[in-house]
């Protein structure tokens, strides 16, 4: 550790996209600032590694993206995937700072590429990092180095000294020492409690035993249980968490991206029974993968397969983990141990209920089914050439929405209401703005906006 | 776990391993903006061990992925594209070497070429002893700086000449192999359009170039040192090699020979390129003794070092001459200047040289590939 914990004007708890952002934005403010990270460096930045772009408001085409994407329709997006769930006010403000984001990005090293092979549909409206999110927190970290910010990792908040809802120091676990640091402004920026797997079994019941955690296994939410335990106004609900299917092989943290599973909408997904349960050519995959984790989880023991045959194979994205395949249903259901009969018989009905139509995947197109429970009412193609393969899938979380309450100043609002010096930013507040469902590229851009706030106001408030 | 586990240990093949990590990076994809490797690997469902092979030639070993990496260790998926590859191209260098057997001096490189170097010194010193009959170093200074009296031209162009057909010949049959291993046929390889693109990106280092930024070498911090000194270097050697070219054409066209004046033609290339291959390759070295241990195949480390070691004592021992070639170390240093040349040349199929080879084919066919339409791989 460079250096002993000092105390600081403005201390910002975590290691990740939006700590980063609200530590080199205190900084520009002339603050001096220490930044704690509970994880070692080699797994610093917490999820914002595994991200890859963020979205961005742009009323013309900009070096990086096409067209236009003007505030009214990222708002109807937003509407959209929360259903409404949304503060209005603190969502018009991320969308509109949006459009400058990039810039300030820029001069600190983060550089950008063109759309991701295979996310074309995303060149518009979001913006990807060249290298993705490990090679921005690099960058951030780089300049954080640069710019005499202090950073300490292994370093992880136990525990907030909170009088009258004014934070006064902090106590931090660092090399098996636990010692206080005070600030005159806090800044948090830890992240959700979806490592947690007390926490989530206590909102999610066994079930939970279940679940695979898509990133960081270091976001244990200590200080936001510390805050809401302190009388932080709390937002969210803890049952809620965003959760894509993923493959049920992955590691139980950090699987990130290449544990996706993305051929739902051009097979049929039964459960352990052999059953289907949900239509898998509802919508298209993107605007329908974040909702796999939670059919997944409702299933018995938490666990479905996909199954394609070999018309679907080169149409998706390739997975990390090979599938199991086998020439005939049969074998296929033996090496996912599933009841051979009930497959079969899935499959059959299956078969027999498509209708015939123009394939396409690349629009809502007419093959469908007919008298099937539940239907499949896109892209439904018999399964029969061999051969069959099988992925199994589990939910994987990917953030919780549990957070506090803040004001368009970053502040966190206490229960008595009072604006503290205590400001938050990314994914421990990111439930003001996204109650549910989830925008590709929104994380980051909460993160990055209320980073930037969250660091210029507690650099105002410390210097004042 | 399932036996195609992504974090299962292949480490004792570096194919094995290879086609792991490509099956991991082509499931995430966050690097395809850095470099070729990635846009090739995209093209691609399996890993076949020429894709292998071709990709990993493909690699410029900039680093940049490996610092990006979500998954490099100590994640359990282990990812590490840079030495990964690294392991394979030295695998690939024995597997196209010709005439096999001579393969086996790829094993310990180093002291291959430096037996090499120290035979090649025995050898010119001997011949230089016969033709002269008495010592070596002269004990009247020629003002002239006649090196021809040491050496007869014939002796020294036929000899050098030989070196020089044989070493062309083992190249191009090294090629042959990459190619063959590629299934392409030669006459792709002569496609106007992908041997000029390929050319550019080769002149030019594009993929040491990061758009202006440089590249994660010797560690994680960005710049463009690497790039600049291997260029120095390259194009030393090219201007050295040029130099030797005009001399040669001035000795048979015009029957002008050496030594050449100070600003003749033939010297001036020859200091100039000198210079450039004194600097290069001790910028190289001085970069490769600093690199990330984490990025790198400690196993090529003799085989790098040889090949540096070798150009700058070529160019050292060629300044030397020119600056004491009317001096009485005249003789001396000729031989020494002749002995590493042969070294170098004779060594340059059987050590680092060939990424140069390798790493342009590799370029030509990745040029070759973009102008064909991207095939089903996941991009619907």
């Amino acid at each position: 550790m460079p250096g002993a914990l000092q105390d600081c004007e403005v201390l910002v708890v975590g290691g990740g996209n939006a700590a980063l952002c609200a530590a080199l934005s205190a900084r520009e403010r002339g603050a001096s600032v220490t930044l704690l990270e509970s994880a070692p460096k080699a797994f610093r930045g917490g999820n914002s590694s595994h991200t890859r772009n963020l979205r961005c408001m742009h009323d013309a085409p900009t070096d990086l993206l096409t067209d236009a994407y003007p505030e009214q329709e990222y708002y109807g997006d937003l509407w959209r995937v929360t259903g409404g769930q949304t503060d209005e006010a603190l969502a018009r403000l991320t969308i509109r700072d949006s459009a400058a984001c990039t810039r300030w990005m820029k001069a600190y090293g983060v550089r950008f590429q063109p759309a991701l092979g295979g996310t074309l549909h995303l060149g518009r409206t979001n913006a990807f990092f060249l290298g993705g999110g490990k090679a921005l927190v690099n960058e951030y970290y780089a300049a954080a180095q640069r710019l005499g910010i202090q950073v300490h990792y292994d370093a992880e908040v136990v525990d907030l000294a909170i009088d009258d809802g004014a934070f006064d120091h902090a106590v931090v676990c660092a090399g098996g020492e636990k010692r206080r640091i005070a600030a005159r402004a806090l800044v948090v920026a830890s992240g959700g409690f979806e490592s947690n797997l007390a926490w989530l079994r206590q909102a999610w019941g066994p079930a939970a035993d279940n679940f695979l955690i898509r990133g960081t296994r270091y976001n244990m939410g200590k200080v936001l249980k510390v805050l809401i335990d302190r009388d932080a106004e709390k937002i969210g609900d803890p049952t809620q968490c965003h959760a894509v299917a993923i493959d049920a092989r992955a590691p139980k943290f950090d699987g990130g991206i290449v544990t996706r599973i993305d051929c739902v909408s051009l097979g049929i997904v039964v459960n352990r029974d052999g059953e289907r349960f949900y239509d898998e050519g509802e919508d298209f995959w993107p605007k329908r993968y974040a909702i796999w984790g939670r059919l997944v989880a409702q299933q018995p023991e938490q666990i479905a397969y996909c199954i394609i045959d070999s018309r679907a194979v080169g149409r998706f994205m390739p997975s990390v983990f090979p599938p199991f395949g086998a020439d005939s249903i049969e074998g296929l259901a033996s090496q996912l141990n599933l009841p051979a009969e009930r497959v079969i018989e899935t499959v059959r009905a299956f078969n027999q209920a498509v209708r015939p139509g123009r394939f396409d995947h690349a629009v809502l197109d007419d093959c469908r089914t007919r008298g099937l429970s539940p239907e499949k009412t896109h892209w439904a193609r018999a399964i029969d050439a061999p051969p069959y393969y099988g992925y199994p899938l589990r939910p994987g979380i990917t953030f919780t929405y549990l957070g506090v309450k803040v004001n368009e100043r970053a502040n966190v609002l206490m229960k008595n209401g009072s604006p503290s010096n205590i400001y938050a930013a990314g994914e421990i507040m990111a439930g003001n703005i996204l109650g549910k469902g989830y925008l590709a590229g929104f994380g980051m851009t909460i993160g990055t906006v209320f980073g930037r706030i969250a660091g210029q106001e507690a650099a105002i408030h410390a210097r004042r | 776990m399932h036996a195609d586990d992504p974090t299962a240990d292949g480490a004792n093949d570096p194919l094995v391993n290879g086609e792991r990590i490509m099956r991991i990076c082509n499931a995430c994809r966050y690097c395809e903006g850095y470099c070729a490797v990635f846009p090739a690997m995209e093209r691609r469902l399996q890993f076949t061990r020429s894709d292998l092979n071709y990709l990993a030639n493909l690699c410029h070993d900039c680093g940049e992925c490996y610092y990006a990496c979500q998954y490099s260790p100590p994640h359990e998926f282990n990812v590490n594209v840079p030495k990964s590859f690294a392991e394979i191209r030295a695998r690939t260098y024995r597997q196209y070497a010709w005439p096999a057997p001579l393969a086996a001096m790829f094993a310990r490189n180093g002291l291959a070429v430096s037996l090499v170097l120290a035979l090649m010194l025995v050898l010119a010193l001997s011949a230089a002893t016969l033709v002269l009959g008495k010592d070596l170093v002269a004990a009247t200074p020629d003002p002239a700086g006649d090196f021809y009296r040491f050496m007869p031209h014939r002796v020294m162009a036929g000899v050098l000449g030989g070196v020089f057909l044989f070493v062309a010949l083992a190249l191009a049959m090294g090629f042959i192999r990459f190619w063959r291993d590629m299934g392409e046929s030669l006459s792709e390889f002569t496609r106007p359009d992908a041997l000029r693109r390929a050319l550019g990106d080769v002149l030019t280092l594009k993929y040491l170039h990061g758009k202006g930024a440089g590249c994660t070498y010797p560690d994680e911090r960005r710049s463009q040192a690497r790039r600049w000194f291997h260029h120095l270097t390259f194009y030393g050697f090219a201007l050295c090699f040029a130099a030797t070219v005009v001399g040669t054409i001035y000795h048979y066209a015009f029957g002008w020979k050496a030594p050449y004046g100070y600003l003749s033609l033939p010297v001036v290339l020859g200091t100039s390129g000198g210079v450039g291959l004194l600097i290069g390759p001790a910028g190289l070295l001085w970069l490769k003794l600093r690199s990330d241990p984490q990025t790198s195949d400690p196993g090529q480390l003799g085989m790098d070092v040889a090949f540096i070691a070798l150009l700058f004592a070529t160019s050292l021992s060629g300044l030397a001459l020119l600056a004491l070639r009317d001096s009485s170390v005249c003789g001396l240093l000729l031989v020494v200047h002749l002995g590493v040349v042969s070294a170098l040349f004779l060594t340059l199929p059987y050590g680092k040289a060939v990424h140069g080879i390798y790493r342009s084919a590799a370029l030509v066919r990745c040029a070759l590939e973009k102008s064909q339409p991207m095939p089903d791989a996941g991009l619907d």
